[in-house]
């Protein structure tokens, strides 16, 4: 049994936040209790969490490992690991590899590698139509029964709202939700930033925010014929939270995320043609990213979720209309998110959950609380732990990041996965392989 | 520390005022029967050009011939580029060779500013990036204005300047957009919405300072200089306007709508010219075009920046021109 004492619990699932021990029995939680009451009890192992959060294991549901088929970006190994260190137990990885995750041999493959790695769990999230393509559903189905948690054409949208409608009614059937890449292309096509006072200036081409509006519409309308569940990605117009804000009142089944980077950083980042900042939705104007943090607050915005999107330097040292959209973000979502708490802008009870709970309730899947008898998923965070995200520390393949160099406060100090101890003292256990 | 020229915006006053009157001292370099100083002797300069250019490519070799630099142009089509190179591999390759000025023309914004992040050991040039800036073509513009005025006792400042067309595609325009107010000329910017830059008035992109015209008559008013922008066909197939026709009819610049709207307006074209499309051929060789000019004082103007790069010496001595 393993004993995590003088901590503070912050579980926003069984509304529970306080000083309590916590027992962990093989890979369960065996119990919770005050200061002191498991004195008594037999443990192999003491974690003393003084002065440090003990949370639900953290779950990011929008992840790219790039394996199959970009191994030299990331891979499943990498990707996990760089996920255990930033405090996240499971994530969700999105099927634009090469081949796509679009049959149940790629689905069972990410996750054997995945068993493999021993690091944070990896849930596949399937194609909803072949390749990407758009033109002819995916087996959603067989990816279902072969372990995907979700279906997601991440990258492109699916234009065509006659699929969209049948995927939809189909992923319902099955109890999952289609996240949505909300982006039409011909309103955004060849664009490389938003599209803005400053793209004018600079003259790169803009990325409009109605491109993303839009197809939030649209989905929202489906949603609401089908009564299927929809989950927008990567969320990035203050418009677009109206429209989801609208819709979670008219009691149509959309949930949705957004990133640290879209809430913490504005269009400036790209003022010298930084590529570390580009990505897709892109960085836009300060009035968004507060309208982001107001719909964080008030719950319209679920979840956080990274959007975690390795590239070699190669891809990025470019001209910057050429270089890759996305950035790392596994092991900057938590001290970023943290900032945030730090600010008194959210309650930290509510950061835990927009980083742990709210995935799991999204999904319905296992783990985002301590309940008692529940899989030992946890984290126990180092609310006060100052740090620098550099090339040292990253434990992903790539270095594409606007944070790279950033103080930041926060980190998972320990990591739990099924009652094992990943990481310690904010390092990867030496696992025997 | 190196200096650099990647724009008009990262320029004060004082430094565009200086490169102004510099050039206007190398005017007159070009006018002798040699056209030669030995300014920049023992000086090497790149010509990059990894986007076609035939004027501006060949109004900077002469300008570093005329200061006797030694030059090497590479173009996109027989650079290592085309076998795969990344920019910033030539741009190293390029350094390694010690030039003391790379002129780098591209299509792609943003270029001169990451070679600037790349290269240590010499001045860049913007010739020409994406659709961000061209400020050479910004500063010769301004030398013709500047002679064209000077000549009526009228100061390069409080001129109504009117540009229009294609306004949201040019680099032109937009270096001309900072360097007029930066001279405290009212710049208006005429052009139907497609083509306009996206938040282009208000405190926008240029942070205030510019009006914005959808007519043509409105915008023309009373104008000081009107200057012409290439209307690009191939956007077209864009949708950016209904048919070319409809662009004439309403955008076109001819010498009725000036004598109606601006008679006494003079006219820049930065070229090459589609005549008869945004430009008609009675005005484009008529007495009001300053284009000759501006071609003129291109060389005079590269000679400027070349000169004040490649030395670090802002102004010039009597000594250096003789």
């Amino acid at each position: 049994m393993i004993l995590i004492k003088n901590g503070t619990v912050i579980d926003p699932d069984s509304n529970v936040e306080g000083e309590f021990d916590l027992l962990i029995d093989g890979a369960g939680i065996a119990d919770l209790g005050r200061p002191g009451s498991f004195a008594s009890a037999t443990v192999q192992r003491d974690i003393d969490a003084t002065g440090k959060w003990i949370v639900p294991g953290l779950i990011d549901m929008h992840v790219h490992l790039r394996e199959p088929g970009f191994e030299w970006k990331e891979t499943i190994q990498s990707g996990s690991e760089a996920a255990i260190l930033g405090g996240f137990t499971t994530i969700l990885c999105m099927p634009n590899t090469r081949p796509v995750n679009d049959n149940a041999e790629i689905t069972r493959f990410i996750l054997e590698k995945a068993q493999g790695a021993k690091a944070a769990r990896v849930l596949p999230i399937g194609a909803v139509t072949v390749n990407l393509q758009g033109k002819q559903m995916a087996p959603l189905s067989e990816l279902r029964k072969a372990g995907c948690a979700a279906f997601s054409d991440d990258g492109e949208p699916v234009y065509d709202s006659g699929i969209m409608r049948r995927a939809l009614e189909w992923a319902s059937m099955l109890d999952v939700p289609i996240c949505c890449h909300e982006e039409d292309k011909s309103l955004s096509c060849g664009g490389s930033m938003n599209e803005s006072a400053l793209s004018s200036r600079l003259g790169l081409k803009g990325m409009h925010k109605v491109a993303e509006e839009v197809m939030i519409a649209r989905d929202i309308e489906l949603a609401r014929t089908t009564g299927a569940a929809i989950h927008i990605c990567h969320i990035s117009s203050g418009r677009g939270v109206e429209l989801v804000r609208r819709a979670k009142n008219d009691g149509i089944k959309v949930t949705c995320e957004v990133t640290p980077h879209h809430l913490v950083l504005t269009e400036e980042a790209v003022r010298n043609f930084d590529t570390n900042a580009k990505m897709s939705p892109p960085l836009r104007e300060v009035e968004e990213s507060a309208a982001l943090l107001a719909g964080l607050k008030d719950g319209t915005i679920d979840c956080i979720a990274s959007d975690h999107a390795p590239h070699e330097s190669d891809s990025k040292d470019v001209e910057f209309a050429k270089a890759s959209f996305g950035i790392l973000g596994l092991q900057t979502s938590l001290p970023l998110i943290l900032e945030f708490a730090a600010k008194g802008e959210i309650s930290r009870r509510r950061a835990v959950e927009a980083l742990s709970s709210a995935a799991a309730r999204i999904l319905r899947i296992e783990g985002g609380n301590l309940r008692k008898g529940a899989r030992a998923d946890l984290a126990i965070i180092d609310p006060s732990w100052k740090w620098t995200f550099d090339r040292d520390c990253n434990r992903s393949l790539s270095l594409n990041s606007p944070f790279l160099g950033r103080q930041l406060c926060g980190i998972a100090d320990a990591v739990l996965v099924n009652g094992r101890v990943v990481v310690e003292g904010r390092k990867l256990e030496q696992s025997p392989k | 520390m190196r200096q650099h020229l990647l724009g008009i915006e990262y320029l004060k006053k004082s430094e565009l005022e200086n490169y102004l009157s510099n050039a206007e001292a190398f005017v007159e370099v070009s006018q002798r029967e040699l056209k030669k100083v030995p300014a920049l002797r023992g000086k090497t300069v790149i010509n990059l050009f990894l986007e076609p250019s035939t004027r501006t490519r060949a109004s900077f070799e002469i300008a570093a011939k005329r200061l006797s630099a030694d030059t090497v142009n590479m173009t996109g089509s027989e650079s290592s580029v085309t076998k795969g190179e990344t920019l910033i591999d030539t741009a190293r390759t390029l350094q390694a060779m010690a030039p003391d000025v790379i002129v780098v023309r591209h299509k792609e914004s943003g270029v001169p500013n990451l070679l600037v992040n790349h290269i240590s050991r010499a001045s860049i040039i913007n010739a020409g990036d994406g659709l961000h800036e061209h400020p050479t073509q910004a500063l010769l513009d301004c030398l013709t204005l500047k002679q064209h005025f000077a000549a009526q006792d009228r100061p390069l400042e409080g001129l109504k300047v009117a540009i229009v067309g294609d306004i949201r595609h040019s680099r032109v325009a937009r270096s001309n957009i900072w360097a007029h107010k930066l001279l405290g000329n009212e710049v208006r910017l005429i052009a139907p919405p497609t083509l306009m830059p996206p938040y282009a008035g208000g405190a926008g992109a240029f942070e205030g300072g510019v009006q914005i015209f959808h007519s043509l008559a409105e915008g023309l008013e009373g104008a000081d200089v009107v200057m012409v922008l290439r209307m690009q066909l191939e956007r077209q197939s864009e949708h950016f306007v209904p048919t070319i026709e409809e662009y004439i009819a309403e955008y076109g610049i001819n010498e009725h709508i000036l004598r109606r709207y601006a008679p006494g307006a003079v006219v820049l074209h930065p070229g090459p010219i589609n005549r008869g499309v945004e430009l008609s051929s009675e005005v484009a060789d008529g007495p009001r075009a300053l284009i000759g000019n501006q071609v003129t004082n291109g060389v005079a103007v590269r000679m400027a920046v070349l000169f004040a790069l490649a030395t670090g010496e802002s102004a010039i001595s009597e000594q250096e021109s003789a």
